[in-house]
């Protein structure tokens, strides 16, 4: 008794098309498409989760102006300015990382890949010791927290009534929640990078099909823009005053 | 046959796909960290309103390089285009409605 291949297995002997290329799909083209439209979706919501963020920290920094200008003062413009720096520079690796996918260059994926790890765990070291120096400050709310660098600051900064200066814990909170998330995107990417390593060693992204590839690049650059509006609203636009 | 691939192709998310180069990369790289320096500068003037204006601007001139050319959307369909608008637009929105009402609230009391 013989039965009847299913009717994909019959196509094949009919036609021929990539390995990777799902029956529901048409062509492969329709089928990094939809991937890549997948993708996007995705990351939309993730505009609106970090938009959320961003919006709050508009409104609070509007109400209790002062407090935001001299919570802003006290990070440090050269470590932000690195940390932007390495970011970009993790960026154009990933890109590369893309491009060597494409062209089906295995070392260089792998290359570019590892490159990308390292600016990522470079990012981090210095988030955390941004970190640690705001917690040797008593600059984090909640867990160890004192008004007093803003109601008697040892260096030039005019000095805040009580109540404003209890305000800068909206400042710290605001920086840690979006500082924190935008960093717990960055463990998330580089844990994926690990794994995207591995396989792409045992040439998975190499032979034509690459969207993982490709997708994870989208990943990495939409974390990389939001750090590009983190830097500038928490670092730079009161350094001025 | 034929039929079927010319009705694929006047889809809307249709495209012929684009390989972006490393020539590219590097430029766009390069303007990127010119522009990281060029607002780090501008933060140290003293341009009043204008300052974070600045560095706002400078802020969405950058992320719009990496969406148009590290993400690939200059060379996209026309759907991935929509989207990726469809996305900035809500978050548009999303500011621009909790602003007008945060600044209108206590409109003519002051």
């Amino acid at each position: 008794m013989i039965a009847t291949p299913p009717a994909h297995v019959q196509e094949h002997s009919t036609h021929e098309h990539p390995a990777h290329l799902r029956h529901h799909f048409a062509s492969v083209e329709q089928q990094r498409e939809s991937a890549s439209f997948g993708m996007w979706l995705f990351l939309l919501t993730e505009i609106m989760f970090f938009g959320g963020m961003f919006a709050a920290y508009l409104i609070y920094r509007n109400w209790y102006y002062p407090a935001f200008v001299v919570g802003s003062h006290q990070l440090s413009i050269f470590l932000g300015t690195f940390n932007t720096a390495v970011l970009i520079c993790s960026s154009f690796t990933m890109a590369m990382g893309v491009y060597s996918a494409e062209m089906k260059r295995r070392k260089a994926l792998i290359g570019w890949l590892l490159a990308t790890i390292f600016l990522g765990l470079v990012f981090l070291g210095v988030k955390a010791d941004e970190y640690h120096e705001k917690w040797e400050k008593h600059h984090v709310p909640g867990l160890n927290f004192s008004t007093q660098d803003f109601t008697h600051p040892t260096d030039k900064e005019p000095p805040l009534p009580a109540d404003m200066a209890a305000k800068t814990q909206v400042y710290f909170s605001l920086y840690f929640a979006m500082t924190g998330m935008h960093a717990l995107h960055m463990v998330i990417g580089i844990s994926i990078l690990v794994i995207l390593v591995v396989q792409a060693w045992a040439g998975a992204y190499t032979q034509g099909h690459m969207t993982t590839i490709e997708n994870f690049g989208l990943y990495w650059h939409f974390v990389d823009i939001v750090w590009i509006f983190l830097f500038p609203l928490l670092y730079l636009i009161s350094r001025h005053q | 046959m034929s039929t079927h691939s010319e009705e694929l192709n006047s889809e809307p998310t249709h495209h012929e796909h684009h390989v972006v180069g490393p020539k590219v990369y590097l430029v766009i790289f390069g303007t990127l960290l010119m522009f990281t320096a060029i607002t780090v500068a501008a933060s140290y003037m003293e341009l009043y309103v204008f300052n974070a204006i600045v560095a706002l601007a400078i802020a969405c001139i950058k992320a719009v390089l990496v969406i148009l050319f590290f993400m690939h959307i200059k060379y996209s369909s026309r759907l991935t285009k929509l989207t990726v608008a469809a996305g900035f637009f809500t978050f548009f929105v999303l500011i621009t409605m909790t602003m007008t009402d945060y600044i209108s609230r206590a409109w003519g009391l002051w």
